[in-house]
């Protein structure tokens, strides 16, 4: 790409909002019940998951990248799938990274609801689903925060995206990798333009969440 | 608050359903070749200017995956692309004759530049020959910034020590190991000296303070070469599309297309025509 101001950048930007809005789909699907889950009800080993999460909130993306590259390569045992160098396996990678933030923060937030809830609930014969998306709604701002935590995390991060997606352009070259790439050009101009950018992105998808926090009150 | 509720589930459905979209534009993609290259030939816009020809003619779409050739070949080990387009004869021989590619073919050539602060503390200007420059800098203890990264242009740089007889190591000798756009911008920054492909470097030069101290010496080829992956993993179809790539690139039209891409009015890359090893691939030997 040679101008800031063109189809491509437009089209890069695309291709992270969705490798991440996927991944942050796909790791609150999973994240969320999780977190319900380990911080509804007491059983051995629960203080150690918890830590376990909280420890995998600092897994490195360079390692995921690895990590996933060592499954998905056509010579491993996931390579059939096809997925190396496309965005679903950067959607991957980053779903791996979200979904650890997510139940950690989640967890500390459901923590916060009150006691009395959940044994109201139990008492009146709440079914576990029903009960669960009460629990999330009373604890909305912590829940959130926890989604949006997650989001930036993977919407800026370009280790794993740059190793799983290949940085190939028109198909997997993203706002973070495209940086890297224009800034080893020496394009710094271009490199930081694309940086504003992404926090400008950013932005506007925080005021997006900030809405819905709002509201739901 | 419903109406907002309902909006939001609106859009959580749309954007739903597109993703879903793009899921299956992913799986079900027109045909696709993948090739491994090196960063010299992707960051200097050769291939943007030359791959637009082989998309029309096969009915295909080319992804480019730019990196070192260490990394390059190792993708093509692994059956992850099934086209490689590297520059670094010794290990393409190497590559072909384990049994991982189907041929090596000769596409084109330019030369690699030994970079340097103007001032040039170590006098290399004065040297012979580039492994006298080596010399020179090793003597100086002045700054040399290598990639590092088992890329071409890095296999080169050792086979340049080893002409010289100097085993580089200490303060004076940084090794980056990143891309070769970033160890030019390094080298420029602590006015030291770095081997550069002659292209990367004139693409960045109205950026640098480094200048090209020496050049010519024919030693510093840096030849080319096509090679067709053979993996188990590769479709048959990626198989046969690196097949009418190699053949393609090192045809007359793609040949004449590369001699004439200039930058600043200069020939980067000077077409091969496809033979076998470039004359003086052994340098070592």
């Amino acid at each position: 790409m040679n101008a800031f101001f063109s189809a491509e950048t437009l089209q890069i930007c695309f291709v992270s909002l969705k490798t991440s809005a996927a991944a942050i789909v796909a790791a609150s699907a999973l994240g969320i019940p999780v977190a319900l889950w380990s911080s509804g009800h007491d059983f051995a080993g629960r203080g150690a998951l918890v830590t376990a999460f909280n420890t995998l909130t600092a897994l490195p993306s360079v390692f995921v990248g690895v990590l996933l590259y060592s499954l998905l390569s056509r010579s491993a045992p996931l390579g059939s799938l096809e997925l190396l160098y496309t965005w679903p396996a950067m959607s991957l990678g980053q779903t791996i990274l979200a979904f650890p933030l997510i139940v950690s923060l989640s967890v500390a937030a459901l923590n916060r609801t009150d006691v009395r809830l959940r044994k109201e609930m139990i008492a009146l014969g709440v079914g576990r689903w029903h009960m669960g998306w009460i629990l999330v709604k009373e604890a909305r701002f912590g829940v959130l925060a926890a989604v949006v935590a997650a989001f930036g995390r993977v919407f800026t991060e370009v280790g794993s995206a740059l190793m799983l997606g290949g940085n190939i352009r028109h198909a997997t070259r993203t706002m973070t990798t495209t940086i890297a790439m224009e800034t080893s050009k020496g394009n710094f101009e271009l490199g930081l333009g694309l940086g504003f950018l992404l926090l400008g992105v950013a932005l506007a998808i925080n005021i997006g969440f900030h809405r819905l926090q709002e509201a739901k009150t | 608050m419903r109406l907002n509720g309902m909006r939001f589930y609106r859009v959580s459905v749309v954007a739903g359903l597109v993703l879903v979209a793009q899921l299956f534009c992913a799986s079900a993609s027109a045909q696709t070749l993948r090739l491994a290259t090196t960063t010299s030939t992707d960051n200097s816009g050769l291939l943007e200017f030359l791959l637009p020809g082989f998309e029309r003619q096969c009915g295909c779409r080319v992804d480019v995956i730019a990196v070192g050739t260490g990394k390059a070949l190792r993708l093509g080990e692994n059956g992850d692309v099934d086209v490689l387009l590297v520059h670094d004869p010794l290990r393409e021989k190497a590559f072909v004759e384990a049994g991982h590619g189907r041929y090596r073919r000769y596409v084109m050539y330019n030369d690699f530049v030994l970079l340097g602060p103007a001032e040039d503390p170590a006098g290399v200007r004065k040297s012979r020959n580039a492994a006298a420059a080596f010399s020179a800098i090793a003597g100086a203890r002045a700054v040399f910034v290598s990639r590092g990264d088992e890329s071409g242009t890095h296999a080169k740089e050792k086979s340049m020590w080893r002409a010289a007889s100097v085993a580089p190591g200490g303060d004076w000798y940084r090794e980056t190991g990143q891309g070769m756009g970033a160890t030019i911008q390094v080298a420029d920054q602590m006015r030291g000296y770095t081997l550069a492909d002659r292209g990367t470097f004139l693409a960045m030069r109205d950026k640098l303070g480094l200048q090209i101290l020496l050049s010519g010496d024919p030693r510093l080829h840096n030849p080319y070469g096509v090679i067709p992956v053979l993996n188990k993993a590769i479709s048959q179809q990626g198989a046969t599309l690196a097949q009418s790539f190699a053949a393609w690139i090192t045809g007359a039209d793609a040949q004449s297309r590369i001699a004439s891409f200039k930058k600043y009015g200069q020939v980067l890359f000077h077409p091969a025509g496809g033979k076998g090893l470039p004359p003086r691939a052994d340098d070592d030997s």
